[in-house]
């Protein structure tokens, strides 16, 4: 072997060494493709297309021409998409090498993996604990030195939650950054395709190869240049803390800890910082999040009906092939979502709902623009609790959607966010959020590479030392 | 309160195309029932003045250069069909 570390090396450090021909390009992605995967990070793995490119893992949310998409769902079990996303093309044009499709929440509705039809991914500093979701696989990928860095998706935090978990770098770009075009769409004006890194600068690298305008995703917009981060001073920013979403009950001690020394460290390197608040968004995202959410998924998941590709189970007439199609090929938690979402749309009740929700959904984006006129971005946990157990939230579907309390309602609002790893509490990795304005990804960027630098975190889990 | 009924349940799921088992039925009266009641939540603000997003950018209309373009090849397109009938889908009568 090459002696190449795969649960260390960085995409920068990688192309640097494919560039001092120090590596082939065969060699860096057998490192990965030869590694056990253990973790059931991955439902298919690729062989090597060929190339001095670097290696890359995709979300199976991400419809890839010749590889099987199944967006963890046994509705899509041997489905093949005929063309790439854009994302993917986009990828394939700076040369980057698919190692395989990573395991997801079943059409990336979940915190945890375990809604996988494919059963769920590990997390690799504990195994017996959940990546987090819906993006565990990708996460579990990067962290467990089966990729250097990874493509996810995000709807309500399925890019920020599992990187906190598993201690690495996630993006969640502003809404219209990254095309949806060939992404199997869950709910789509929360959904965006994001990267998924060991640091901020890989992030930062990733993020400016897939964003851009798409003319085959209406919702695109352009993009405002991205700048790999240098700096390792924060002089002149100014941080706001939201008093909803730190030092409140039900976030662990030892995450709001390791939180609090980050943000004491941003102050020593120069930030100011302030308390603000979100007196809405923290209390009604979660309950607006999913009315919106499950409305767009029982429109999105309606294609599903045993015509033109996916599963087909037979029936006398249509409805009964559509309908038992749609039983034996959604699990629990799509058919949930679908259910939810056709009751709020449903006559009688869509103004108590769904319109009701849309209302809340201005609200608290105005909050959040009000934050921004004082401050440049807001921290706070991007999880209350670090990894949790399998099987822990699995029986309280409430429960789990708390998983993501403060990952939410910047999602509603468009706002990109993204997560550093800071610190342990008992031996699990714990992520701080970092939330701007819409297109500010490259102060995200410096605040968070300034960060990662002065905490020096170790990327890998404490076992594979 | 917003506990619903059995019967509801399986309205909903008649308009969404789910055939449920009747395990399924029982489940997800509770489960909807709870989920329901978290998410009437938003019913207690006065929202009287304020105007729905529906999108949280400020896009009024995207539009594309009125071109034909070619679209995909029919073998492509009928690739993962369930059951092809020339350059038709087949399904059940309806």
């Amino acid at each position: 072997m090459s002696g190449i570390d795969t649960l260390r090396l960085t995409a920068e450090e990688a192309k640097r060494l494919l560039d001092a021909k120090e590596i082939s390009g065969a060699e860096l992605f057998a490192a990965y493709a030869g590694r056990d995967d253990d973790l059931n990070a991955y439902l298919l793995r690729c062989d090597d297309p060929g190339g001095e490119g670097i290696p890359i893992a995709i979300k199976d949310v991400i419809g890839t021409k010749g590889i099987r998409t199944t967006a963890g769902s046994k509705i899509l079990e041997s489905y093949v998409p005929v063309y790439d996303a854009t994302v993917i093309a986009n990828a394939k044009r700076h040369g980057l090498r698919i190692l395989g499709k990573t395991n997801t929440d079943e059409f990336a509705m979940g915190s945890s993996t375990e809604n996988s039809a494919f059963g769920p991914s590990r997390n690799p500093w504990d195994p017996s604990r959940v990546p987090g979701g819906s993006g565990g696989g990708s996460a579990a990928a990067v962290s467990g030195g089966l990729a250097p860095w990874a493509l996810g998706s995000d709807t309500g935090g399925s890019i920020k939650q599992p990187a906190a978990l598993c201690g690495h770098v996630g993006l969640r770009p502003t809404y219209g950054t990254v095309s949806r075009y060939g992404v199997v769409a869950f709910a789509s004006s929360l959904d965006q395709v994001g990267p998924v890194a060991k640091n901020v600068r890989d992030c930062a690298w990733l993020y400016s190869i897939i964003s851009g305008r798409d003319e085959n995703d209406s919702t695109t917009v352009d993009v405002p240049p991205v700048e790999l981060p240098t700096a390792e001073d924060l002089k002149g920013v100014r941080i706001g803390v939201p008093k909803e979403m730190n030092h409140v009950a039900g976030v662990e001690p030892g995450v709001t800890e390791q939180v609090d020394r980050a943000i004491a460290l941003a102050e020593s390197l120069g930030a100011e910082i302030g308390e603000c608040s979100l007196p809405l968004s923290v209390d009604y995202g979660m309950p607006c999040y999913y009315l919106v959410a499950p409305a767009e998924a029982s429109s999105n998941l309606a294609r599903y009906d045993g015509v033109r590709y996916g599963l087909r189970v037979d029936g006398a007439d249509f409805r009964e092939m559509a309908m038992r199609t749609r039983d034996a090929g959604f699990g629990d938690e799509p058919k949930r979502r679908i259910m939810i979402g056709t009751y709020a749309l449903s006559s009688g009740y869509y103004d108590a709902y769904y319109a009701t929700a849309q209302k809340v959904r201005t609200v608290i984006k105005r909050e959040h623009d009000a934050v921004f006129e004082k401050f440049d971005l807001i921290v706070s946990p991007t999880s209350p609790s670090v990894a949790f157990e399998f099987g822990a939230k699995t029986a309280d579907p409430v429960a789990m959607y708390l998983s993501d309390v403060f990952t939410i309602p910047s999602c509603l609002a468009g706002l990109p966010g993204l997560n550093v790893p800071v610190g342990l509490s008992e031996g699990l990795p714990v992520g701080l959020q970092l939330i701007g304005p819409q297109f500010s990804e490259n102060a995200l960027f410096r605040v968070g590479h300034a960060l990662e630098r002065a905490i020096g975190f170790d990327v890998v889990p404490e076992r594979l030392r | 309160m917003t506990r619903i009924t059995r019967d509801e349940v399986l309205h909903v799921a008649r308009l969404a195309r789910l055939e449920l088992s009747d395990d399924e039925v029982a489940k997800f009266q509770e489960q909807l029932s709870d989920i329901l009641e978290a998410v009437s939540k938003v019913s207690e603000l006065d929202l009287s003045d304020v105007p729905p997003t529906a999108h949280p950018l400020a896009i009024e209309n995207a539009w594309a250069a009125d071109v034909p373009r070619p679209c995909l090849p029919l073998d492509d397109v009928f690739a993962n069909a369930p059951d092809r009938d020339d350059d038709h889908f087949r399904t059940p009568p309806a």
